[in-house]
């Protein structure tokens, strides 16, 4: 199987196929209670990372607090 | 005590936490504001670095609780898709709503704002939104939804103090059944108490605490700034007269001759 692409707060990543959202925070050392990801525009809720698979083409942003006013 | 949707607060004073040398002076300054709450900007996380230790850690050692802000948002969309971020982030349905109209005064998009202030209320946010000294956009946002009304002394980060003080005594005066925060503008105590003394709710600041010399220092200033410009509006100031009035009795005063 050959890795998917996505896009991943606005830069081209490769990713194992049928990776979940839980599956890529863990790869990029994130972890989940502090962050929140959108994929494909949309609010993936935390219980939810563990089931959402992600697909070739996704779109998905991982943010977190910074400080600000 | 202040009271935003249903929630208390023991404070009047509200803080950002950009711009500040360190985690550590951040943290101080903190402590010594006693703030009511703190706002936090959402972004990307850089995937090209490690952290070491956040602004998080930092405010839930101190216990006091987060305002996700929609800063450096242009649209409706963009402070939409950010508010919900921050939510699933903070896991709190307080946003501090701006929605930017203009790069170079920070001043906000009525248009956006509103539209966006609608949004959110219907996803059951408590929206607190930025926006300029002007009763009418006020009076919308709270027909919108709004929970609080943050209308701007000056522009985002210029220590200019209140430069409209008309247009906040209007609003003020107008708009009694929604907390006003001031966001915005206070450069120095002096400011943060004046406009307490006018009848704020509270104030908002950033770059005043974290952009002073000892931002600790500053931080306590403002507190105790806020605590005062708020008891003496309860207080209820004297009117203002062109002569004097004498303090002492006038009867009784050893002359000489009669």
């Amino acid at each position: 199987m050959t890795a998917m692409r996505i896009t991943l707060n606005g830069r081209d990543r490769e990713v194992a196929p049928g990776a979940t959202v839980a599956a890529l925070l863990d790869g990029l050392g994130l972890a989940p209670s502090r962050l929140a990801v959108e994929r494909n525009g949309r609010v993936v809720p935390k219980p939810d990372y563990p089931a959402v698979a992600l697909a070739e083409g996704d779109v998905v942003e991982v943010v977190h607090f910074v400080g600000g006013g | 005590m202040l009271t935003i949707a249903g929630r208390i607060f023991p404070s009047r004073l509200f803080i950002g936490t950009g711009k500040y040398p360190s985690l550590e002076v951040a943290r101080r300054a903190l402590v010594a504001s006693g703030a009511a709450m703190v706002t936090v900007a959402v972004r990307r996380v850089d995937l090209t670095q490690k952290g070491e230790g956040s602004i998080l850690d930092v405010i839930e050692k101190a216990g006091v609780p987060i305002l996700p802000n929609t800063a450096g948002c242009y649209t409706a969309d963009e402070a939409v898709r950010t508010a919900r971020l921050g939510r699933e982030a903070g896991l709190s349905e307080f946003v501090k709503l701006e929605v930017i109209g203009d790069p170079k005064t920070l001043f906000p998009d009525n248009d956006g704002l509103l539209q966006a202030t609608r949004i959110l209320v219907q996803e059951g946010f408590v929206v607190l939104p930025y926006t300029n000294d002007d009763l009418v956009v006020a009076k919308r946002l709270r027909d919108a939804g709004a929970a609080a009304v943050m209308p701007l002394a000056a522009p985002i980060g210029s220590g200019l103090g209140i430069q409209n003080p008309v247009n906040l005594r209007l609003l003020l005066e107008e708009i009694q059944d929604l907390p006003i925060i001031v966001d915005a503008g206070v450069g120095t105590a002096s400011d943060a108490a004046i406009v307490m003394e006018m009848g704020a709710d509270g104030v908002l600041m950033n770059t005043g605490i974290a952009g002073a010399g000892d931002p600790e220092k500053m931080a306590r200033a403002m507190r105790l700034a806020i605590e005062s410009g708020r008891l003496a509006f309860e207080a209820g100031r004297i009117p203002k007269k062109l002569y004097a009035t004498a303090s002492s009795p006038v009867e009784g005063v050893v002359r000489s001759g009669a």
